[in-house]
């Protein structure tokens, strides 16, 4: 059994990296085959939640995600409709994995894909990223719990799939009810259905597998534990073999496609990424396919980071390739006072 | 019969609840509710030299793990 999930784990991989590398050729921003942090804001700005307009897209890979993952978990009978498990806690955490994400300009699986395209910037944002994790795993171990889930009523675990479904359909039949950027990243986009179909063959296997970039890192250091990071590697793997076919790899910390290289705000934005993330157990990826699942705590997840999208282009808050902004450095500082204040609230009064 | 209930934990903390239970002894009983914890904690627990079983019981999965 352990070598048939390891197995599969790594053909997972291997199908986001090239799938990655097929939407970056095919549109895409350069290194950005899948962000979920970039695209969860892309989307937040197309319904008008923020007004930047060089990010304004309802990216379809988002849809297909959630889409995927709820078919997947309908098929192998693992759809279950959870949560209670500290919502509003889920929410604020939500927020500043994206404050984090947005600091150093991806999530961390587009950090796997920046260091696939040569981009060394990303490589001091994965040390920042495991240095989270890192703390994330040391309030694990000494208790730290945002305490149980319980059975809901399915529909309760069904909204994100709804509105992603219906989103879909205005993104087809009325278009001209969201705002799409004309240029910058968000004007830059693979064609609609082939980004739809790359979110739902990768929701279904990130559901089969539980692909999670945090976790890999995390179950390392607490288990010694890797099968997780397999499916992280194999990622890396393919997008690299893939980059280098395509003549897209560029190695250095000059001139990447959007990404900036002052090295202390890449590694605190990914710290900030990793540790609020290792505290809701998993990466956006994975809040968006345990949502596609059912569990409505990750739906709150994934509204929280998409009202941090909003607030990082209304308040200035996002880098951007000229490098970070004032006062995204003080929403990363807060942001960090923050969640270890979650962190520390949270600790069981027991030992377990 | 140690047993412990890690119903409706999220991941990674009903690995980390059976870690903890396991050094009061074995056999040990693990109470999850869905396959992510079932897989998770069988691949620690064979990891560490445990053997593991799991049978389905109602909506949940009961895990019994032993030397």
């Amino acid at each position: 059994m352990k070598n048939k999930q390891t197995l599969l784990i790594v053909i997972a991989g291997l199908v986001v990296g090239c799938a990655a590398v097929v939407l970056t050729a095919n549109g895409n921003p350069g290194n950005m085959g899948f962000c979920i942090a970039c695209f969860l804001r892309d989307t937040a700005g197309a319904l008008g939640l923020h007004r930047a307009e060089v990010v304004q897209y309802v990216r379809p890979e988002i849809i297909g995600l959630i889409l995927g993952a709820f078919i997947m978990s309908v098929f192998s009978k693992e759809f279950a409709a959870k949560g209670g498990s500290s919502p509003m806690t889920r929410f604020v955490l939500g927020f500043f994995v994206m404050i984090g994400a947005l600091m150093f300009l991806g999530c961390p699986l587009r950090m796997v894909l920046r260091i696939a395209g040569g981009d060394l910037n990303a490589v001091v944002g994965l040390v920042g990223f495991a240095c989270g994790i890192l703390c994330g795993v040391f309030f694990l171990k000494n208790g730290f719990t945002l305490k149980r889930t319980y059975t809901l009523n399915k529909l309760e675990g069904m909204w994100l799939q709804i509105i992603a479904a219906a989103l879909l359909v205005v993104l087809v039949l009325v278009p001209s009810v969201l705002i799409f950027s004309e240029k910058g990243p968000g004007s830059m986009h693979a064609p609609l259905f082939l980004a739809l179909a790359c979110g739902l063959v990768v929701g279904m296997l990130a559901q089969k597998t539980r692909l999670c970039m945090v976790g890999g890192i995390r179950d390392a250091f607490l288990f010694k534990d890797f099968y997780l990071l397999y499916g992280f590697c194999a990622i890396l793997v393919a997008a690299l073999v893939g980059n280098l076919v395509m003549g897209k790899f560029n190695l250095g910390f000059a001139e990447q496609p959007v990404a900036f290289n002052d090295a202390l705000w890449n590694f605190l934005g990914m710290a900030l990424c990793g540790l609020a993330s290792a505290l809701l157990g998993g990466c956006p990826l994975r809040q968006l396919i345990l949502a596609g699942t059912g569990n409505s705590d990750s739906a709150v997840t994934v509204i929280g980071m998409v009202v941090g999208a909003a607030f990082c282009h209304n308040w200035g808050l996002a880098s951007s390739a000229n490098g970070p902004t004032a006062n995204g450095k003080i929403a990363v500082i807060v942001g960090f006072v923050v969640v270890i204040c979650i962190a520390l609230a949270n600790m069981r009064k027991e030992k377990v | 019969m140690n047993t412990l209930d890690a119903r409706g934990y999220s991941c990674p903390e009903p690995v980390i609840m059976t870690r903890a239970a396991l050094e009061k002894g074995t056999p040990l009983t693990v109470l999850v509710d869905s396959m992510t914890p079932v897989n998770n904690i069988t691949r620690f627990a064979v990891n560490a030299g445990y053997k593991v079983t799991h049978k389905a019981v109602g909506e949940d999965f009961e895990l019994t793990i032993s030397k």
